[in-house]
């Protein structure tokens, strides 16, 4: 087993040259640009989208086990049902006023230290999840290869979570406790400028 | 930039091309994965089912779609990812019986893909066992790997992961119907 491991390091040389290899002219198919790059670089394009995703990763590492990665995976989950309704055109109103309130009351948890049931946290990520995926859903531009760029897109998503899950590791001292309150009213007054610029 | 490379010309015979395909066909890389994670985790009689079965059906479905030539244009890969990707997540426990029918139909879904796809040309069936060899072997690190997984975090990963490649089986779901 230790030599299915040894050999599984070359793993990421084998997926970092696939990546950037030249694309192969060898069929018809149309439509196929630059997808994974590009669909990693799309859930970085905004703070909005940013500072809630962060805020995901930081309050699950601030509730600990289980939502510590459940939080995380419900987000990307719904998040692409949200871009999936993006994407065949069906609606869904309020959607950056919806992304502004999910990092106001993401980072009002966070200030607050806040541990509702894990449903409710699961529910409350989900629903956010959905507003964020439909913006990158209506958002994703045309010419890209499907698989790659929606596999850049959930990568990117589940780094960004990692980041903040990273942060949220300071939970276990008391002067990390005291940070991640600070970054929660941070994210919380960003988030209420995001929901103030799209009211106004 | 990205490898759009549907059919594969190595100038090496159709054997290599059939792996060259393979290895340069993300949808399929990632049914191999995705199979590969959700037998792992379940554990080694799952795993060894999975390496028999996965090549097996995916020759299988080669075969089938070799001769038929035909195959439906609904994105089936997306659906796939999708199923197998939650199932992953959700960890969950199925007979196993109802785990080799799962990764048995999957394999052969994605074969059939591969064998009308392929079809252009001679020495399809020659390709279609290199792919088929690929699939053995990528889905025997895989497995081994995930089996030899003790550790909850890791385990845990490795659902994540199921989660990530259920949403892109959604998000390709939706690419195909994309109104605008």
């Amino acid at each position: 087993m230790n030599r299915i491991s040894k050999s599984l390091t070359w793993l990421p040389v084998i997926a970092v040259l696939l990546i950037s290899t030249q694309s192969a002219y060898a069929h018809s198919d149309s439509h196929q640009a630059a997808g994974f790059i590009t669909g990693f670089g799309h859930p970085w394009s905004g703070w909005d989208h940013i500072i809630a995703m962060i805020a995901v990763g930081l309050w699950g590492a601030q509730l600990g086990a289980p939502a510590v990665w459940l939080l995380p995976v419900t987000f990307p989950m719904v998040m692409a049902v949200g871009a999936f309704f993006g994407l065949i055109g069906v609606p869904l109103p309020g959607i950056e006023i919806g992304i502004g309130i999910s990092a106001l009351l993401l980072g009002t948890m966070l200030a607050f230290e806040a541990k509702p049931a894990l449903w409710i946290a699961a529910v409350m990520v989900g629903v956010f999840g959905l507003f964020h995926g439909h913006a990158h859903g209506t958002e994703l531009p045309d010419g890209q290869n499907g698989t790659l760029y929606s596999m850049g897109f959930v990568i990117a998503t589940g780094c960004i979570h990692g980041v903040g899950i990273a942060f949220g590791l300071v939970h276990r001292w008391s002067a990390g406790k005291a940070a991640l309150r600070l970054a929660g009213t941070a994210i919380a007054v960003v988030g209420a400028v995001f929901t103030w610029r799209a009211l106004a | 930039m990205t490898s759009v490379a549907h059919l594969v010309t190595t100038g090496l015979g159709p054997l290599y091309d059939g792996i060259g395909h393979f290895l340069m066909s993300v949808e399929d890389l990632a049914t191999v994965v995705v199979v590969a994670l959700f037998a792992g985790l379940r554990g080694t009689t799952e795993g060894k089912r999975a390496m028999l079965v996965l090549p097996l059906s995916w020759l299988t479905g080669g075969l089938i779609g070799e001769s038929v030539n035909t195959f439906p244009s609904f994105p089936i890969a997306g659906c796939i990812l999708l199923i197998l990707g939650g199932l992953t997540a959700a960890d969950l426990k199925l007979s196993l019986t109802s785990l080799t029918s799962v990764i048995g139909l999957a394999g052969v879904i994605q074969g059939w893909s591969n064998g009308v796809s392929m079809n252009v040309r001679s020495g399809t069936t020659l390709a279609l066992i290199g792919v088929s060899a690929s699939v053995f072997v990528i889905v025997t690190l895989v497995a081994g790997f995930v089996v030899s997984l003790k550790q909850a975090w890791m385990r845990i990963a490795a659902r994540v992961v199921g989660s990530w490649i259920a949403a892109i089986g959604l998000l390709l779901i939706g690419w195909a119907f994309r109104k605008h």
